[in-house]
This record gives C-alpha cells, structure tokens and sequence, in this order.
C-alpha cells in the first residue's frame, strides 16, 4: 500500500480494532508522516508514531502549541470550548493548579476506603454463570460514581455526566445521537450540560470553599473569573477526562485477562503484582489514542519540514508499540521491566492529572475481582466508532464462579 | 564511585554507590529505591523522580533548568528544594549526597 494511503483516521479501522499494521507501518517507513489533503476535512496534518520523536514534541511546548485545540478539528466557532488542557502557560498552569490539589496522592488516599466499598458492592451485584454488559454494569458505573463524588453532584445524576462526555467526543458513526440532526442534537446537549454546571458553580460560588472541583475552581483566583464557555470547557475537561479514559482501561483490563491466561493465573499466583498488571493494561489499552499540537514556528522534526500553522497528531497509541522503546510491546506482559514508561498519560505540563487516581482505581477493582471470581470469559465486544477514544462500547462478560 | 543517600518522608535511609555520570533518578532506579518512579526515563517531562535536595548540597547539586521548572511548578508540595533527580548528574563532588524523598510521587 502506498503511504499517501495510510488512512488511520478510518473510523471502521477503529470499530474493528485493526489500525495496528498502518501504525506499525508508518512507524517503520515514514515515522514522521504528512497525510496528504482528502484524509480529513480540515487539510493534510501530521502522524507522529515513535516513541522518541512523541517525547521530543511534549517537551517542547512552545514551538508545538496545545493552542487552539488538542483534538485534530479545528475549532468552530460554535462547538470548540476553552479549556485548560488546550491552553498554553501561563494560563494553563494556574487553571491547572486549581484542581490539581484534588488528585494529589495525599488526598486520594483518603478516598480508598469509599472506592473501595463502591466496587465491592457493584462487583457483589454481578450475575455469576449468566452473561452481561461489563462496560455498562462496572466501568461505566465505577467511573460516573467517581465523577459524582469528584464533583460533589447527587449520584442519582452521575449517568448524566458520562453522558455528556460521550457526547462531547461521539461521532455520527457510534449512533449515540440522532444522526438526522446530529450537530443540531450535539449543540442541544451540550447547552443542558452548560446550564447543569452554570447552576452548581453559582451555587458554589456563594457558599464556603469545599474540596470539590467544582467549588475548587469558583474559589480559585485563577479560575474563578472565567467565562460560561471557558466554565464549561473545563467541566467537559475533566469530565471526559475521568470516563472515557478509567472506564476503557477497566475494560480493557477484563478483555486482556480473558485473551490472556497465563497472565491472571500469574496474577492469582502473585497479587502484588497488580499495580504492575495496571501499567501494562493502560500501556496496551492506550484509552486517548492521540493528542494534537500545532507547531508555532518552521522546525525541523526527524529530517522533516514541519510549517508554522501544521497540525501534529501523536500516537500514543503507536508510540505504545514502538519496538525500539518497548521490548515486545504487542504482547501482554503484566510483570515487564520499566512497566511504567509509556505514552498512556502524556508527558510533559500536560501529562495526565488523573493519572494517580486511575491507577488506584483499577488496583482496587482487581485487588476485589481477584477476592471474588475466578476467570471472567469475555465474548463478544463492539469497540468506540472514534479515532480519539480507543475503548469499548459494550463487552459480553460471564463470571464463570464465585469464591 | 560515589555514595548517595536516599531518606524516605518516614526517615528511612537509602544508601547506594553508582558510578560518576549517572543521574541520582537512576541510581535510585537502578537500586530499586522506593519512591522513585522516573517515568519518562530521564527527559524531565513526567515529575516522578521528584526530590527535596538539603540545603548544604543546595550548591554543589545546581539550580533547576528552565523546563524541569515548570514541571516542580505542577507538583503538589513541591518547595524552594525541589528537583528533578533526573537533572541531578551524580560527580564526585557528590559523594555523600543527601536528598530526602517526598511521600508519594505524582
């Protein structure tokens, strides 16, 4: 196939998980690769596929902008919100620090205990012998739960909330919306979720500082001046940034035992290995397919030409299974060396704030699954119609016993 | 070879000889220190090899670089002594380096 046509934005090759061989090929041939014009309808871009040269780009952020947007559409005027992660500093940095005391392993781990009781009932209320939705009875469930608390929302609403983050990142083809009227429907959505959080925020505005993200960001000087759009920008942020991301990995941690084995038998064999069976399942999950930047300047990137204006994708996902920084890395190995050096969470400013609490919450699910069940068998599954999100829209489970 | 020691936030310490060149993430990495991540592998871009540096070794260990800056700047709890200890390249000048270790890494 000619490289000009490597089309890895191909929603099917998404939604049948087969985009690995274009990565691999692009990584081999052409790592730093100009899609030409056709491929997507703002223009040609940039795939970046090696690990090396991913890093290269975080660590420079002012020649490769997180400004206007970090996803590969430009920005219309009517759908693209300000938020933190697609600012540069200083902005990004004090918006940023409003939040971040929240994810600070000091203050997770005074929430171990109520996750932990989260999970064991929602694992206790699973069927044993008879199939279900894992991604709806747990990942979707366990993460909208957190979400609820992070936000301080009543739970009964916490289905809204990873709602309006799979809307905000859906597509036509994953027929969440009506594809009739489907940017009349996405607009009509985001506004209900606008006004949801304009209510809280006044409230939260008025009432005493509480450790909520919400209440965090009206108090914080510089947070609590933003605009409607710039408010709900960073609710949208962080809320797609605690579903869609935990919720794959979850299932993605169940589908890869399930294809692999010999890895849980090592896992029941040896629990203290699950913080290392974590890394390796968001290394391999890579739930954020990519992040885009977009250069301020001509330079130079692996001997090409990169323009002023250029949009640059980064695989993480491909960096991921780059051969030449990960021995094997096609292959499941929850006990791997330097199990922690992946591109999952991003690096540099940007670098995952969730990040401590992901991982927390997926030990804590498997340190509970491996208490209750033995194998859990995985049939079919059907995978996000998206090139942004690389998870599962539903995945058939059956827990063969309970011990 | 050059001596360096590793104090845990509980007071425990670490003590490992490496070779001048490397770096203190990696002697602790390669130690299996406790505390220490070093996620990106040394390119100071993911702020898990986090350390407080004392003030007697503040000079001879050198100032944070203008990007590990504004990777401290985004770590909870970070003060006037943190580092990178992937920036720290370990000399001879170094023997008998003392760096405390903050509780958790981020």
């Amino acid at each position: 196939m000619p490289l000009d046509d490597i089309d890895v934005l191909d929603i099917s090759l998404w939604q049948t998980d087969t985009m690995y061989p274009y990565f691999a090929r692009l990584r081999r041939d052409d790592p730093v690769h100009r899609h030409p014009a056709g491929q997507h309808p703002d223009g040609p871009f940039w795939s970046i596929t090696r690990f090396d040269d991913i890093v290269a780009v975080e660590s420079d952020h002012e020649t490769f902008s997180s400004e206007p947007t970090i996803h590969l559409d430009n920005p219309h005027e009517s759908v693209t919100l300000p938020q933190f992660i697609a600012m540069d500093p200083p902005t990004h940095t004090g918006q940023r620090k409003s939040v971040s005391p929240r994810f600070a392993p000091s203050s997770l781990a005074a929430m171990e205990a109520t996750i932990r009781t989260r999970i064991a009932q929602t694992l206790d209320e699973l069927p044993v012998g008879e199939p279900f939705d894992w991604v709806d009875r747990v990942s979707i469930e366990l993460t909208a739960q957190m979400l609820a608390t992070l936000l301080d929302v009543p739970m009964a609403d916490r289905r809204k909330l990873t709602f309006w983050s799979d809307v905000t990142t859906t597509t036509p083809e994953a027929g969440l919306l009506d594809t009739e009227d489907f940017s009349g429907e996405w607009a009509r959505v985001m506004l209900e979720c606008g006004e949801y959080f304009a209510a809280l925020w006044a409230e939260r505005r008025d009432a005493e500082p509480r450790d909520d993200l919400i209440s965090m960001m009206a108090h914080d000087p510089a947070t609590r001046d933003m605009d409607a759009a710039t408010l709900l920008g960073n609710m949208i942020l962080l809320i797609v940034g605690g579903n869609d991301t935990t919720r794959n990995s979850m299932s993605g941690s169940v589908f890869l035992m399930d294809r692999n084995p010999d890895q849980r038998v090592k896992l029941d064999a040896d629990p203290s290995l699950i913080p290392s069976m974590v890394s390796e399942t968001i290394r391999w999950q890579t739930p954020l397919p990519y992040m885009r930047r977009t250069a301020t300047r001509d330079v130079e990137l692996a001997g090409k030409q990169i323009a002023d204006g250029d949009r640059l994708a980064l695989w993480y996902l491909s960096g991921n299974r780059d051969e030449s920084a990960i021995e094997h890395p096609d292959d499941y190995v929850i006990d791997r060396p330097r199990v922690r050096h992946h591109l999952s969470f991003g690096f540099g400013i940007h670098r995952c704030l969730g990040n401590r609490l992901a991982e927390m919450q997926l030990r804590i699910l498997w340190e509970e699954i491996l208490q209750r069940f033995g194998p859990i068998h995985v049939g079919g599954v059907t995978h996000v119609a998206s090139s942004f999100i690389h998870g599962y829209a539903s995945m058939e489970a059956v827990i063969a016993d309970r011990r | 070879m050059v001596t360096i020691n590793l104090i845990d936030h509980t007071g425990v310490r670490h003590t490992v000889d490496v070779p001048p060149g490397t770096t203190v993430m990696h002697a602790a990495v390669d130690h299996a220190v406790p505390g220490i991540d070093g996620d990106c592998g040394g390119n100071r871009i993911c702020g898990t090899c986090h350390v407080f540096v004392a003030g007697e070794w503040a000079a001879a260990t050198g100032q944070r670089g203008g990007q590990e800056a504004e990777m401290v700047e985004l770590i909870e709890g970070a003060d006037d002594r943190s580092r990178l200890s992937c920036q720290i390249t370990v000399t001879t000048a170094l023997d008998g380096l003392v760096v405390h270790l903050p509780q958790y890494q981020q």
